[in-house]
């Protein structure tokens, strides 16, 4: 039951099973982004197809000696070369003393060059993140939380008032602000079922066993080299995501936000003149 | 309080948190409860991969045209031990290969003996640990043929394969073991040829093992003997393998 208290209401907005999976969710998500990028140190290029043609990679992060600067970091993209020096390809120290590695120390699991513990801790908290995905989404069928992230019929007529209102960094405010707005629902089904789904079954593809079971996927996906490509891509919109989250947490009032994320508790304005609407 | 100061504390906040997380991450990397915690994730990967996928089922094989133009030689690509100096200097011709432990009939094949076993032709894919992939042609002994005549006794498990080379400079020999079921699985071969032609040191000469339904560090080259054990725990470090004793998983199914 929303309390009075001033001009501000709470709500209780995010119960208790949605805010677990939401933070083992989000450690998941940052430990294997970071073992990841520890696991593609050990072979700085993707390739597309089955197997890896070494003198085309679409994308490279690796270092190139030079006449005029000696070493320097690199990333290739489809043969154009951006210099990176300090972050990617060659970084931590000075001159000689730096590593030559695609992905700096600061971003990776373990710090220094260690595949094995990286592929540990990737592995680990892939199966934490699958099994509380799994009893998330099962969770959310039955409570009809995956019901609320449905676009309803209003959602859509407003799809273009919605895009706009985002890109004027316009937020719903008042009682509005309590449920979720079209674009939110649509990221988050998409980062769920679209990336979700295209991360874990790349993942997969990548492993030669599961790979006499899953012919049809590699097929699809065009090749185990194609699927790393793919697996890497897919992190970077997962990326993206919690990037534009971040942003969407912190212009909406981050401590509300962080506050109903922890006690589920949602702080909203009743203005007079925004009048209560229902629209179901 | 201002927006100002609000923004840098959280900034502060998140970056000490990151800073604070990593340390934390790899001063765990060297804890071995929590490490022992973590490679449960790869015995999980063991144990489900094992009960979803049958027990013969089939890499794929590929067609010529999918050939790497240059299959990538990697790890050891020329062992220097005298042992193996002296064998290629003579084009492998004194080679013998031992198999023996826990078995009816220890054997003793040289190449024209393994030649003469049952053999299978596949083109498959090879996927390193590190990332990338080679398709190439391998032809080699059935792993399976060769335990038929040798008979392990009941009780057997492993297969330990020793090899010539000493990666690095780890001044150890290079050894990988597999279990029953893939040494009993129809594309398990010990190789001699790649693409059509005899296997170059660089690739494993004479003999190396593909398994291939794991990755390419439990296909052990420069094969010299091969020892069916029951348990592999007073083999090198303990752990069925030269990279498994530096970290890696036994089971590389991932």
């Amino acid at each position: 039951m929303p309390r009075l208290k001033g001009h501000h209401r709470t709500f209780y907005k995010h119960r208790l099973p949605m805010r677990l999976a939401h933070w083992v969710g989000a450690v998941c998500l940052f430990i294997l982004l970071l073992s990841g990028l520890q696991i593609f140190n050990a072979h700085p290029y993707l390739y597309w197809g089955s197997a890896s043609d070494f003198n085309a990679p679409w994308l490279a992060i690796d270092a190139r000696n030079t006449e005029q600067s000696g070493i320097e970091g690199q990333v290739r993209l489809y043969g154009h070369s951006l210099e990176t020096t300090g972050v990617l390809g060659l970084s931590g120290g000075e001159g000689g003393n730096a590593d030559q590695r695609a992905f700096p120390s600061w971003l990776t699991i373990p710090g220094g060059r260690w595949l094995s513990m990286g592929r540990s801790w990737h592995f680990f908290f892939a199966w934490l993140l699958v099994i509380n995905a799994s009893v998330f989404l099962i969770w959310a069928a039955f409570s009809g939380h995956l019901r609320q992230l449905v676009p309803t019929r209003a959602d859509w007529l407003g799809f273009g008032e919605s895009v706009k209102d985002h890109l004027r960094f316009k937020h719903p405010t008042g009682e509005a602000a309590t449920r979720y707005n079209v674009l939110q629902k649509l990221a988050y089904l998409f980062v769920s079922f679209g990336l979700g789904s295209l991360i874990v079954t790349t993942g997969l593809c990548m492993s030669p066993r599961m790979d006499t079971v899953m012919s049809d996927f590699l097929t699809f996906y065009g090749g185990r080299q194609s699927a790393r490509s793919i697996h890497f891509l897919a992190a970077s919109g997962l990326v993206l995501f919690v990037v534009v989250h971040l942003f969407e947490v912190i212009v909406t009032g981050p401590l509300n936000n962080l506050r109903s994320m922890i006690t589920g508790h949602y702080r909203y304005r009743t203005d007079t003149n925004h009048k209560e609407k229902h629209d179901d | 309080m201002t927006d100002f100061t609000r923004r840098s504390i959280i900034k502060a906040l998140a970056g000490t948190g990151g800073l604070l997380t990593l340390t934390g991450c790899d001063s765990l990397s060297r804890t071995p409860w929590f490490t022992d915690i973590l490679s449960s994730g790869e015995t999980l990967s063991d144990v489900a991969q094992h009960a979803i996928t049958p027990r013969k089922g089939m890499a794929r094989e590929f067609a010529r045209e999918d050939i790497s133009p240059q299959f990538r030689q990697n790890g050891s690509t020329n062992p220097q031990t005298s042992e193996y100096r002296k064998l290629a200097a003579n084009n492998f011709k004194d080679y013998v290969l031992k198999v023996g432990g826990r078995v009816k009939n220890p054997m003793n094949l040289d190449m024209a003996a393994i030649r003469a076993l049952p053999s299978r032709t596949q083109i498959t894919r090879h996927d390193c640990v590190e990332g990338w992939s080679a398709i190439g042609e391998w032809t080699g002994a059935r792993l399976n043929a060769l335990l038929k005549q040798v008979q392990p006794l009941p009780g057997a498990r492993y297969l330990v394969f020793h090899c010539a080379d000493e990666y690095g400079s780890s001044q150890s020999r290079y050894y990988e073991s597999i279990d029953m079921e893939d040494a009993e699985h129809p594309q398990t071969l010990l190789a001699y040829d790649l693409n059509g032609e005899a296997l170059p040191i660089g690739n494993g000469a004479p003999l190396r093992l593909r398994v291939e339904r794991q990755l390419g560090y439990k296909m052990a080259k420069y094969i010299m003997s091969i020892e069916v054990v029951d348990s592999f725990d007073n083999i090198g470090g303990g752990n069925g393998g030269f990279w498994e004793d530096r970290g890696y998983a036994w089971y590389a199914g991932i």
